[in-house]
């Protein structure tokens, strides 16, 4: 296949020229979905946590929505984010639609419920482990979810890359929301989606083998770290 | 520990969701069609109006009636589309000022060139239509209210075809882009109506070549706007109507001409054309650019030039070709 190989060379080239424009859309790519994934983990985070060790009504209805949550298409997120945000909606009067921020609120709703979800697995699984220990040494509710957050803080470094993945990896909602517009929002997964619709396959798929590249090292850089500190703090 | 990570989250934060353009940027957002962004015009002609202007261009390319939905919601300063109808319509309920025709391209019919409905060389576009719906031959239809999709349902109806009776397996609605209908029209070697912009700067062809052109029918004139201020107090006015002089003027309109793909033009400016021509037919065109673009039309085919500006002459604005005001 004549594709497949000139893609691979395409996107050695990609990354040896380091054109200033590609490099400015991978930043861009890595700003939106870092910043979207750090505020996911502030609502994610102690949400799934108090899902897991909390006692309220409705904890199990909580749980169902969020677990089907994570399977919201990204495109409905844009559609929402778009007509709340566009000067019809409203927040209209902020002016965010088509700017990054636009973006990494859409993300953010993205994958907050998969962080949530997740997180919520690992610490109630830590919970029902910890349960009696933490219990008899007089732990309230809101200590106990503190402390299983930073026991289990290796497996949640897991579940917020997941989190990333997602947002780095989906096109529906910042396409719509950002309007892919050059030098302003355009990203890698809008620039493969926009190279595609000019049937310039090749390219696109150099732009995708580029993409995979960036979240591979970046899941290798969090093993790695994760791996250090283990060692390095028990 | 805890608390420094709480603070290196925040101070993150604060670093990543800053925007990194300038608050203080002149911009516009100009809702657009995907013809004018993926044939690469825009990429062309604005870094010219930004020199001119210092106004930056923000554009957002979607099909014509979504870009037209997108102003409507006030979400679009300019408006730069290709459906004279839907435009029409648009400026009549009072979305737009005023709506300015800039430059035109032609539809094209593309097929495979084994051509099952027996069509090729033909100029006629409603035979040609009539020929593949009796063939039943695959057929790939944008389906995404596009002004090239509105066009498409304008000859289907004008051939006598009615779609809603004839539409089977042949017939097929990819509801999306020029360039993924192109993709799917390619991978099945089906027949598809396309802008000659988008096709000619489209990669992926496959076995497809134009096979129907010249019809007088498929003229496609794309027209600009300022959307309403009255409507949208936020639009910005000055700048949007910097922009919509620009692209009339013989500046913006040189730029126009001025791009091409392997030495052929892919959109033909007439914002000045129409309304020399319409004031005097015989004389020559006023503006240098003007002569520029008259002489390019004559070269390439006089005949189709002139009947397309005939054609389009009951609605261009005499004066429309303004020089362009000075820099501020």
């Amino acid at each position: 296949m004549g594709t497949f190989s000139d893609s691979l060379t395409l996107a050695a080239a990609l990354v040896a020229h380091l054109d200033p424009r590609f490099v400015d859309i991978v930043a861009l790519s890595l700003r939106v979905s870092l910043t979207a994934t750090a505020l996911a983990a502030c609502v994610g985070l102690p949400l799934g946590a108090a899902i897991a060790v909390g006692r309220f009504p409705g904890r199990q209805a909580l749980t169902v929505l969020l677990n089907a949550m994570m399977g919201l298409p990204p495109v409905v997120v844009g559609l929402v984010v778009y007509l709340l945000l566009s000067r019809a909606g409203p927040l209209g009067a902020f002016g965010v639609l088509f700017t990054p921020a636009a973006m990494i609120v859409a993300q953010t709703i993205l994958i907050t419920p998969i962080i949530a979800a997740l997180s919520r697995q690992v610490v109630a699984d830590a919970w029902g482990e910890y349960r009696e220990q933490l219990t008899s040494l007089g732990a309230g509710t809101f200590s106990a979810a503190l402390t299983l957050i930073w026991d289990t803080r290796y497996s949640l470094a897991t579940v917020l890359l997941a989190g990333f993945g997602r947002a780095i990896a989906e096109v529906g909602a910042v396409m719509i929301v950002g309007g892919n517009i050059d030098g302003v929002t355009r990203v890698m997964t809008t620039t493969i989606a926009l190279e595609t619709s000019k049937g310039d396959l090749p390219l696109a798929l150099a732009l995708g083998i580029v993409l995979i590249a960036i979240v591979l090292i970046i899941n290798a850089l969090a093993q790695y770290t994760r791996e250090w500190a283990r060692v390095r703090y028990g | 520990m805890r608390r420094q990570l709480l603070a290196g989250m925040v101070g993150a934060l604060l670093v990543l969701g800053t925007p990194a353009t300038g608050a203080q940027e002149r911009f516009i957002v100009v809702s657009s069609t995907t013809s004018t962004e993926q044939s690469g015009l825009f990429g062309h002609i604005l870094p010219l109006f930004e020199k001119d202007t210092g106004i930056r261009v923000r554009v957002v390319a979607l099909g014509t009636g979504q870009a037209l939905d997108m102003a409507r919601r006030g979400d679009a300063d300019v408006v730069f589309v290709h459906d004279q109808v839907a435009e029409e319509k648009f400026v009549a309920d009072g979305f737009g000022v005023k709506r300015l025709p800039v430059m035109y391209n032609d539809f094209v019919l593309i097929g495979p060139k084994g051509d099952p409905a027996k069509i090729a060389g033909g100029r006629d576009i409603l035979a040609a239509l009539q020929k593949i719906a009796a063939a039943q031959a695959p057929f790939v239809s944008r389906g995404d209210k596009s002004g090239t999709h509105a066009a498409e349902l304008r000859y289907w109806k004008a051939a006598g075809v009615d779609l809603d009776a004839k539409k089977g397996t042949w017939y097929k609605d990819t509801g999306s882009g020029m360039g993924p209908t192109l993709n799917t029209a390619s991978s099945m070697n089906g027949y598809v109506l396309a802008d000659r912009g988008t096709w000619l700067s489209f990669r992926n062809r496959g076995d497809l070549a134009i096979l129907v052109e010249g019809d007088q029918k498929l003229f496609n004139q794309y027209g600009v706007m300022l959307v309403n201020p009255a409507k949208h107090p936020h639009v910005k006015k000055d700048l949007g109507q910097r922009f919509v002089d620009w692209i009339v003027s013989p500046q913006g309109q040189a730029a126009i001409a001025g791009y091409k793909i392997g030495g052929e033009q892919l959109f033909f400016p007439n914002a000045c054309t129409i309304a020399a021509w319409r004031k005097s037919p015989v004389s020559s065109p006023r503006s240098a650019g003007t002569r520029d673009l008259a002489s390019r039309n004559a070269s390439r085919s006089n005949s189709r030039a002139l009947a397309y500006a005939g054609n389009d002459a009951r609605w261009c604005e005499i004066g429309s070709c303004l020089p362009v005001p000075a820099r501020h």
